[in-house]
């Protein structure tokens, strides 16, 4: 039936004329246009690339990557890995690239949180609240980034030292020399508990694919909650309390000039987190805000007259439409806050920009300290864009 | 006909004399309560917000103007010092200001950027006006933009000659940004109609040159601006850090607006593509009369927003050493006496920002309400 509503010559390619050479011919005129462009950029690129090998060998700049073996002598003030300035070049790379990678995901995730809310905030019906929320959203907007990172690693170099440091709640110390909280002294217990934790989550969501494929043959809800609870929080903690249940809380005290013990936060980091996150988090609250906006109210209301409850009309009607509109400029504003990590240098956290930087300078190195960063940034940016996408295409209104 | 008889027997009962609303639900009080509280989440939300806002507001006062010292005899920062935490010193801004405005720009001269920047502001405003939205404004703009190159270079008609390296300031903040846009914009015109061309070798470059550029931070174009370029070019050719610097911004600002601009186009209607080839136009009849005006129009509000945010993005020339308008800040309080009053710099700056961004910001809104007054019922 269906074959006979198609007209079955639209489904024949159009015949292929021959190549007429003649200026009337637009296929003809699309290669010139072609030939051109391509000819007059590639000439450019040529000319650029000319210059710059005659001006390297004029310069005795040795090109190529060996420089990353050599010993780098550069001090790293922070890092997640060990580092030391008799390491490599290489390694110093690594440990940038890995404080670059410090920042963006905690500022990711922090952003999340605080720009959701805000969005949330400002369409409250508490007139209080939404002019607030407005007020922020609007002022951060307007402020460049660069800007706000040093005020804030201003006011932070403008608070008390170590001996009169701010203790806002106890055990967090808030000094010129950065940010310290009490932490947990790390056992191979924990190791165990954290594994026990993963795996839990990971039964939690197969049940939970179980438990809907059955309903979906019978019709019969089946709870998931009560395996979520014996799985993500009885096991976990029954592992750790069976290996003794360790708890030590590593308290920061004053030890002459400086804080020991605790986990340490610098001012630098501290700075550019806080920058980031209240920057992003304005941009995000607009992104949340448009998000739920665009969800038609009928919807909401449909979704009432249904009977479902209002957790449930959230959950299964207003946030999948949502979260449609929201994720795509989400998206780009994860990608804005890698690359605004790159600002770091300007207040001198030591990301891969920086680091980067100095070997460039060190070395002399430009067009490989260049790529470096550009490849980095590339490849970080490429692969949130594919996750997201991913996700996107996931969560997509399926169309016919 | 029961219905009626019963409704009639209502209206004539003596209960139904018209009242006006309960006091409660009018009003200041009915107001209040119906947005401030409304529920007992809600009043106990605006409680703490109160107490909050206050708390900051008298907080800020009193570091900002109760406690604050206005003037200081001649880099005689001590008495800044004693209240360190407790008051502003906006001293420091009464002693830099014109430093931060126009940097190391010759004292006497200080009146030509200062035109400058009058100038500038003045050509953003005509531009923003609808009226003056015709072919004549390319021309406002190039005489505009030629007047402000004489008043900074200097040179002729009396006015003594003032090196590039010596400007500084809100000048180039400004410089950077309009020629940045000026330029970038029909760069991206031309880009984002290759990115939707049929010819995939031109789509392909434009393809390339839009991801690469929108992959990588800004900083990395800045920096490769000021160690490649220099590589790039034939032996004793040169450019100035601050053209090298101006380059690097518009092939940045290029990229972004061409997806802004591509958004226009893609978001046209497919028949007036249709439509212009059927009426026999060229390519470039059928872009410029019909496409362009059209998709252009589509995406003014999202063009404004770019804008603003490479009007943000100027600053960060900072990290290469050019001397804008963050930057004099940051010099300012180099300086022995002056060092540790960041804060008061760095608040005096971002409210300059802040007027500029928030004028384009609040522009962009009535301008989007303007253009979609059709669409409203």
């Amino acid at each position: 039936m269906s074959e006979a509503t198609i007209d079955p010559r639209s489904l024949r390619a159009p015949p292929r004329r021959p190549l007429r050479l003649s200026w009337s011919d637009e296929r003809v005129r699309g290669i010139f246009w072609q030939i051109l462009v391509v000819g007059i950029v590639g000439s450019i690129v040529w000319w650029l690339w000319s210059n710059t090998v005659h001006n390297l060998e004029v310069r005795r700049i040795a090109t190529g990557f060996g420089f990353l073996n050599r010993e780098a002598g550069l001090p790293i003030a922070e890092s997640v890995i060990d580092y030391s300035p008799a390491d490599t070049y290489l390694r110093a790379l690594v440990v940038g690239l890995l404080n670059t990678l410090k920042v963006s995901v905690v500022g990711i995730i922090l952003a999340t949180i605080l720009g959701t809310l805000m969005g949330i905030a400002r369409l409250s019906r508490n007139w209080l609240l939404s002019k607030l929320a407005g007020i922020y959203i609007e002022a951060i907007r307007d402020l460049p980034l660069l800007l706000q990172l040093l005020l804030w690693y201003a006011i932070l170099q403008g608070l008390p030292g170590p001996r009169q440091a701010l203790n806002p709640a106890p055990g967090v110390f808030l000094s010129n020399r950065g940010l310290k909280l009490p932490w947990i002294e790390w056992q191979a217990a924990h190791g165990w508990a954290l594994l026990a934790l993963i795996l839990g989550i990971i039964g939690t969501l197969a049940w939970r694919r179980v438990a809907i494929a059955r309903r979906m043959q019978d019709g019969q809800p089946r709870r998931v909650w009560p395996v979520a609870l014996g799985l993500i929080v009885a096991l976990p903690l029954a592992v750790w309390y069976a290996l003794g249940a360790p708890w030590v809380v590593d308290w920061p005290a004053l030890r002459g000039f400086n804080f020991r013990g605790g986990a340490n936060m610098s001012p630098e980091y501290f700075a550019l987190l806080l920058g980031l996150v209240l920057y992003t988090a304005g941009f995000i609250a607009e992104i949340v805000r448009a998000g739920i906006l665009a969800v038609p109210h009928g919807q909401w209301e449909a979704a009432q007259a249904l009977g479902l409850r209002p957790k449930m009309v959230l959950k299964l009607i207003v946030l999948p439409q949502a979260l449609r509109v929201i994720i795509p400029p989400m998206t780009s504003q994860y990608l804005n806050i890698t690359k605004n990590s790159s600002l770091a240098v300007a207040i001198g956290y030591q990301d891969i920009v920086s680091i980067a930087n100095t070997t460039l300078n060190q070395t002399g190195q430009a067009i490989e300290g260049i790529a470096i960063i550009m490849l980095v940034y590339l490849t970080i940016s490429l692969s949130i864009s594919l996750f997201m996408n991913w996700y996107n295409a996931r969560i997509a209104l399926v169309e016919r | 006909m029961s219905d009626l008889t019963l409704t009639t027997a209502a209206a004539h009962s003596p209960e139904a004399v018209s009242r006006s609303a309960p006091l409660s639900q009018v009003g200041l009080a009915g107001w209040l309560r119906a947005n401030l509280f409304s529920s007992w989440l809600s009043s106990a939300v605006t409680l703490v917000l109160l107490y909050l806002v206050i708390r900051w507001v008298a907080g800020f006062v009193e570091w900002g103007i109760v406690n604050a010292i206005w003037w200081v005899p001649e880099n005689q920062t001590q008495a800044c010092r004693d209240l360190k935490g407790t008051g502003a010193c906006w001293a420091v801004i009464a002693e830099k200001h014109r430093f931060i405005l126009f940097g190391t720009y010759p004292y006497d001269e200080h009146w030509r950027p200062a035109l400058c920047v009058l100038l500038f502001v003045g050509l953003y405003v005509v531009s923003a006006m609808r009226r003056f939205w015709r072919k004549e404004l390319a021309l406002i703009w190039v005489a505009v933009l030629a007047l402000i190159g004489v008043l900074m270079w200097g040179g002729v008609l009396g006015l003594p000659y003032v090196p590039q390296e010596r400007w500084g300031g809100l000048p180039i903040t400004l410089i950077l940004a309009t020629f940045g846009l000026a330029f970038a914009f029909p760069l991206a015109i031309l880009v984002a109609l290759g990115r939707r061309s049929r010819l995939p070798a031109i789509k392909a470059l434009c393809v390339l040159y839009v991801e690469l550029i929108r992959g990588v931070p800004l900083i990395s174009l800045l920096f490769m601006a000021s160690v490649m370029f220099p590589l790039f070019l034939p032996e004793g050719m040169n450019i100035d850090k601050l053209l090298r610097a101006q380059i690097a911004i518009i092939l940045f600002a290029g990229a972004y607006l061409a997806e802004v601009v591509r958004g226009g186009l893609q978001a046209l209607d497919k028949g007036q593509y249709e439509a212009a080839e059927a009426l026999g136009l060229s390519y470039w009849q059928k872009t410029g009369f019909i496409i362009l005006p059209q998709a252009l129009r589509l995406v003014i509000p999202p063009l404004v927003n770019t804008f603003i945010g490479f009007f943000k993005d100027t600053s960060l020339v900072l990290i290469i050493g050019i001397f804008d308008l963050l930057t004099a800040g940051k010099t300012a309080i180099i300086e022995p006496a002056w060092q540790g009053f960041g804060v008061e710099v760095y608040v005096t700056v971002g409210a300059i920002y802040f007027v500029f961004c928030f004028a384009m910001s609040k522009y962009s809104q009535s301008l989007e309400a303007e253009l979609n007054r059709h669409r409203r019922r």
